[in-house]
């Protein structure tokens, strides 16, 4: 659509110079506005629209798509939060994303240093392995994952899927970080080491800190991904029980079939986007910033 | 992403680094054992060492509670061959890569190029008034929980109370009125697709303003003063400039249409009508975890995994060739 628009604009656009605001211009910049305040609502519609009709009852929605609720139902949040489980979901998602988070930024701010800092034997063949997780569907790999967690007896335990969401994002994280521990100068380290700090300080006190803007950008975008993760708890985490909020929204709308609480459901899908609208609205400059900075690599 | 990491390995000889220079201290082997080995033998466990299992039973009739894996060789290979089901879902599954990131490219370049060159053209490159605003909202769905958006585009295209047959009757499109897109075989992935568009768009915007105004704004300025309109301009300067991004960004999406596992299975559990939006992802899921085939499932799993590698050695090979061209243009 938007290719259509722009041949008309072509003619105004070029052979008017530095002529303070053609008709032609202001008539390109209308037309910008016009493509993209339609896309805005194609996106921001959907979403509105789940937000009001997570306040109307099933029969309110059945009835018209438009209508407004008559009373704006409460009840809707309180419905899901406590008898659909959404609460209990939620409070294991954080718990999960929580520790995995820590671990998975611990782990791998420490291995993507040792990359960058220290040449050895194998380091590539590390680094290349490391490549590899993020290239292989991750399809492949969960039916064997299944079983090594069966193994180990850590299926169906939060402490497994924490384990597994780590694994998961290290490669991803690694990587990301490796580029900022590369580009922050190495005499830095080699100062610490002389005036006798140990390596252990050195990366603690002085290298991590200097890395600080880097890890804020993919904790964000790890925190992002592991909160919407739904293929590895539904593999590996089947006690309902321990669900996280992705999988309760999920087993919640296809149990319900027919007599289901539809204002239930809207409303628990816009409690499970809620955490991470809170979390865009705060960083969503440093995100796309972030975002940015990977194109230009 | 395997663009990014593939450079420095090659590049970065150059620059100083640590090299047996000092003893292995007690100091230094413990950093290396507790900051590199012990995480990285949990994800050789965790990931490579699945992947590799995976590779081994697909080569058995393994059922995932029998204590020995019977060895078959290649039989589940053989039978996915001749399976109808399952080569219905590959042909899904290939649709989905050829038209998830063409689609989703093309539109985010057009709104890219609107929002960097829609506003005024004279004076400096500048870009359109309230463009934040745009992009502020339209990345927003990337963030959103995939099942949350499957959940929230189901009820959109519900045929009698959804959102989408509300707005098209009301705006006068009668036959529109109760039409199942996602019941309806000729719609339903068209439906789907559109809903993975929906969430990319906006991501993949950002990422082209940034590489677009990473352009050197001399060379758009030049085209500008040989007479280069907007179109022009987009096509001509634009577009080439930013090959290494489309290819990432082609790869990434490439590789994400493949999955696609949430949006399919919320939107259409069951593969859709006349399976007309089954994918290989869901064949794996139902063939080991309801069926309990582990061995066949293991077997999808690695011809997935194959089409993957085909698809981004294709997309390096063509990326290579189109930039020979390139060259041998400015030469001429």
């Amino acid at each position: 659509m938007t290719l259509t628009t722009t041949p008309t604009a072509r003619p105004a656009g070029a052979p008017a110079p530095a002529h303070g605001l053609p008709a032609g211009e202001r008539a390109v910049g209308a037309a910008s506005h016009t493509i993209l305040s339609l896309w805005t609502l194609v996106i921001a519609v959907p979403l509105l629209w789940t937000v009001m009709s997570s306040f109307k009852t099933s029969r309110e929605i059945f009835a018209s798509p438009f209508s407004l609720p008559q009373t704006w139902r409460w009840q809707n949040y309180a419905d899901a939060w406590t008898t659909a489980g959404i609460g209990k979901y939620f409070l294991n998602s954080v718990v999960v994303v929580a520790c995995a988070l820590v671990i998975t930024m611990l782990t791998a701010a420490m291995s993507a240093y040792v990359l960058s800092r220290f040449d050895f034997p194998g380091r590539s063949l590390i680094r290349n392995l490391i490549l590899a997780g993020l290239t292989f569907p991750i399809f492949l790999a969960v039916v064997p994952l299944f079983f090594v967690l069966q193994q180990v007896g850590l299926l169906n335990t939060l402490p497994g899927l924490i384990m597994a969401y780590s694994a998961y994002a290290y490669p991803f994280t690694v990587f990301f970080l490796l580029s900022f521990f590369e580009e922050l100068p190495a005499e830095i380290a080699e100062a610490a080491s002389i005036d006798g700090a140990s390596e252990w300080r050195t990366f603690f006190q002085v290298m991590l800190p200097m890395a600080r803007p880097g890890m804020a950008s993919v904790a964000i975008l790890n925190l992002v991904g592991l909160w919407n993760q739904y293929l590895l708890p539904v593999v590996l985490n089947t006690v309902p029980d321990k669900f996280v909020l992705t999988q309760g929204l999920a087993s919640f709308s296809s149990q319900a079939g027919y007599n289901v609480n539809f204002g239930a459901l809207f409303a628990a899908a816009v409690m499970t986007i809620l955490p991470v609208l809170i979390v865009y609205v705060i960083f969503q400059r440093r995100l796309q910033g972030s975002v940015a900075a990977g194109s230009l690599k | 992403m395997t663009v990014i990491g593939a450079a420095p390995a090659t590049g970065r000889r150059g620059t100083p680094r640590v090299r047996g220079r000092r003893r292995w201290t007690f100091d230094r082997i413990s950093l290396f054992v507790v900051f590199l080995v012990l995480p990285f033998l949990g994800y050789l466990a965790l990931v490579i060492y699945p992947f590799l299992q995976a590779a081994y039973y697909s080569l058995t009739s393994w059922s995932g509670f029998t204590a020995t894996q019977d060895f078959i060789g290649l039989d589940n290979y053989t039978r996915l061959l001749g399976d109808d089901t399952f080569l219905k879902a590959v042909g899904n599954s290939l649709t989905l890569l050829v038209v998830v990131p063409l689609l989703t490219l093309v539109l985010s370049f057009a709104l890219a190029c609107l929002v960097t060159f829609g506003g005024s053209s004279t004076g400096g490159v500048r870009g359109l008034r309230g463009s934040s605003f745009y992009r502020v909202v339209s990345f927003f769905p990337y963030i959103v929980p995939a099942i949350a958006t499957g959940i929230i585009f189901a009820a959109v295209y519900d045929p009698s109370a959804g959102l989408l047959n509300g707005i098209l009757t009301s705006l006068g499109f009668g036959s529109a009125e109760n039409y199942p897109w996602l019941g309806d075989a000729s719609t339903a992935m068209a439906a789907t697709v559109a809903v993975i568009v929906w969430t990319f768009v906006g991501f993949y915007t950002v990422l082209f303003v940034a590489a677009i105004k990473g352009i050197p704004a001399e060379l758009f300025e030049a085209a500008r003063l040989d007479g280069a309109g907007r179109l022009r301009t987009a096509v001509s300067i634009a577009a080439p400039s930013m090959s290494g991004a489309v290819r990432s960004a082609y790869i990434y999406l490439g590789i994400f249409a493949l999955d696609a596992f949430v949006f399919l299975s919320v939107l259409n559990p069951g593969g859709g009508p006349q399976n007309s939006t089954l994918v290989i992802t869901q064949q794996i899921y139902s063939t080991a975890f309801r069926q309990g085939r582990f061995g066949l499932a293991c077997a999808m799993g690695v011809l997935l995994a194959i089409i993957t590698f085909v698809f981004v050695g294709i997309v390096f090979a063509v990326g290579k060739i189109a930039g020979r061209e390139k060259k041998a243009e400015v030469l001429r």
